[in-house]
């Protein structure tokens, strides 16, 4: 016990002695935190919208109207010709194109029928995905108004009765995306500062010649990898509350479940990771090597993690891979406990997942750690 | 019991490190492995040390196999690895008591052994150990490879690198460890350290080519061996290798060393061929060998 604490005590001494690091391991992660939360959006906005009206009614006019009073959509063009339209979205210039017919307002009065033509730039695929929605609530809103107008009173009787759905949006009631992303991005975070930090942190020693010195004493291996990394699983529980503290503070995050679960979760977890680390130092000579690898990991891992894109909308095999990303768990399990007060029975899937992982990743990291070569 | 090897053989991929290394060291002996870069001696000390298995052969260390009782060797060995590899960023005092207590012992009950060195980088104990200056980290070294008073103590090149002051005194420290009963086998590239330890085995290529005390190797030097200088060290050496009776001609020095095909050797004929050369000032004198001519004359 009395050579752990003292390679831990000699750990944070190199650690706060470290004027590099320092600020890397706690300012960086805070300043990503408040940057990507704010940034990274699934919202669109500032659609560039254009249109070509052959209509030229005030009713059609009325239609344009509303998609320039969105907040979602920034009008910038009208097009007398459909060619000419093409060849501006071809440039980029606009990415939505609506085309109102000739006689809109007249077929719509008589056959209570008409067609409306939209072209979407559908490079990105989500993007485009969302501004359909848009546009068609728009629409569809702009439709249900419109017919009141030029409903005649005979009409009435005949109107079929219309079902309306009123949504409520549960653990995220304002749809506000930050809500949805701070926990993920949390988790990010103490990922990547604890993965890179235990992962060269060996690879250092082995640099700087002094884990061959370490080697030719009587220290024990799980005394030596103790001390090691229990500094990191430290860090990783203070950048946690330091993330939520930010989290409630500044983005006014609900937290609705228990710290004490949130904190046990994450202790576990991180044991996954510190493992992690450690299995790449073991098999890397330079920190360099060790950098690659750690990210290498840490990109599949997070973008397979569902913090950006629902694991649900990936490939089947996708799906089974993912089962094998710690990440993943972690930011379920955040979201879970912090949005809807997920209790421990309700995370024990994935903390019993998490565990596993944590004891493989562990025992294959002590058992390639070698004294001799 | 100090150190035995027999037989060890590594190699790395396809280079091969040692062959057959065989000797042993006396309890209490200040034993020298001498030989230049890349001659196999870090590799050597790293599988005594345990840190390296070796291909063939066995060894003991302070009476335990480096094998079966590895253990038993890292609580009675002290190593000192070629490069300086301390804790740069923790101070002097903290570099000492971490070993100190990795050893599970502490710096109070082993201080006698390492007072003498230790007293002299005292005054800068607060300091980084990446800051010290070559010689006082040799010291720092030391006294950490000596905080848990190791049986055996391994220094691998403890003075490449180090000042002429710091390396004579850094010897002397040697000599009065080896006094207070600690084995010692160090290497070292310098043939005049040689000379300071009781026994030594030269080594080139990873094999062994001669074991013996200084003096004996010197004795058992076969040739007559000349200090010729001239003005002009670089003519001098063209002219002696196109002289037809040349045996050896090196560099020594300022001087050169030279000897003789022949058993009987005309100083004034070789004075005189080289004044025929034009080359002026020139002395020749017949000297005692070294360490370097016998070493010279082995890797011939």
């Amino acid at each position: 016990m009395k050579i752990i604490g003292y390679i831990i005590q000699k750990e944070f001494k190199q650690i706060f002695r470290n004027k590099g690091m320092l600020p890397i391991i706690f300012a960086v992660p805070l300043i990503q935190l408040i940057i990507l939360s704010n940034a990274a959006t699934f919202e669109i906005k500032n659609i560039k919208f254009s249109y070509i009206d052959s209509d030229n009614t005030s009713f059609s006019r009325a239609l344009v109207d509303k998609f320039d009073a969105s907040k979602y959509f920034n009008l910038v063009a009208r097009f007398p010709s459909t060619k000419e339209a093409n060849s501006a979205m071809l440039n980029g210039d606009v990415d939505v194109i609506l085309e109102i017919p000739k006689y809109f307002e007249k077929t719509l009065l008589k056959h209570k029928k008409t067609d409306l033509g939209v072209t979407i730039d559908a490079i990105n695929g989500s993007a485009a995905g969302v501004e359909n929605v848009y546009i068609t609530e728009i629409v569809q809103n702009f439709n249900k108004n419109a017919r009141v107008e030029l409903m005649q009173p005979s009409d009435v009787i005949n109107m079929p009765k219309n079902i309306t759905t009123i949504t409520s949006f549960w653990y995220n009631e304002t749809l506000n995306y930050k809500t949805y992303m701070v926990p993920g991005i949390l988790v990010l975070l103490v990922t990547l500062i604890t993965l890179f930090l235990s992962g060269m942190n060996i690879v250092r020693e082995k640099e700087i010649g002094t884990l061959e010195q370490i080697n030719v004493t009587p220290i024990k291996k799980y005394q030596f990898i103790i001390g090691k990394l229990f500094p990191f699983w430290m860090i990783g529980l203070v950048l946690l509350t330091i993330g939520l503290i930010i989290a409630k503070l500044i983005f006014n995050i609900p937290i609705v479940g228990s710290l004490g679960l949130m904190y046990f979760y994450t202790s576990v977890y991180l044991l996954v990771i510190l493992g992690i680390g450690l299995f790449i130092s073991n098999f890397t000579d330079t920190q360099q090597q060790a950098m690659f690898i750690a990210w290498f990991f840490m990109v599949v891992f997070l973008l397979m993690s569902g913090l950006f894109t629902p694991v649900e909308s990936m490939p089947t095999w996708a799906q089974y891979i993912t089962e094998f990303n710690p990440i993943k768990y972690f930011v379920q399990v955040m979201r879970m406990v912090m949005l809807k007060g997920a209790s421990f029975s309700d995370i024990f899937p994935q903390f019993i997942k998490t565990l596993g992982y944590a004891v493989i990743m562990n025992g294959l990291a002590v058992w390639s750690y070698k004294k001799i070569n | 019991m100090g150190i035995k090897a027999q037989n060890i053989s590594k190699s790395f991929k396809n280079v091969t490190a040692l062959k057959n290394i065989s000797f042993d060291v006396k309890e209490g002996e200040l034993f020298g492995l001498i030989g230049p870069d890349g001659a196999g001696k870090s590799t050597l000390f790293r599988i005594l040390t345990t840190l390296l298995f070796a291909d063939k052969g066995n060894a003991t260390v302070a009476g335990f196999d480096v094998v079966e009782d590895y253990k038993n060797i890292r609580k009675n060995v002290g190593y000192m690895p070629g490069r300086f590899s301390l804790y740069q960023d923790l101070t002097v005092e903290e570099n000492l008591e971490f070993y100190a207590t990795i050893f599970g012992t502490t710096i109070e009950e082993n201080y006698d052994l390492i007072k003498e060195i230790y007293i002299q980088i005292e005054p800068f104990k607060k300091r980084r150990a990446g800051k010290l200056s070559g010689g006082m980290k040799q010291k720092l070294a030391l006294s950490c490879a000596l905080i848990h008073k190791p049986k055996v103590l391994f220094l691998d090149e403890p003075t490449t690198g180090v000042d002429p002051v710091s390396r004579k005194e850094f010897w002397e420290m040697l000599k009065r460890l080896q006094q207070k009963g600690i084995t010692i086998l160090v290497s070292t590239p310098y043939m005049d350290e040689a000379e300071l330890c009781d026994r030594i085995a030269l080594i080139q290529h990873g094999k062994i080519m001669q074991i013996d005390t200084p003096q004996e190797i010197i004795n058992h030097y076969p040739k007559n061996i000349y200090n010729i200088s001239a003005e002009n060290m670089h003519n001098l050496i063209e002219c002696l290798n196109e002289y037809e009776h040349n045996y050896s001609v090196y560099p020594f020095g300022e001087n050169v060393h030279y000897t003789d095909k022949r058993d009987l050797f005309n100083s004034q004929e070789l004075y005189d061929f080289l004044q025929s050369k034009n080359l002026k000032d020139v002395e020749i004198n017949n000297t005692i060998p070294t360490i370097e001519d016998v070493f010279m004359e082995l890797t011939k």
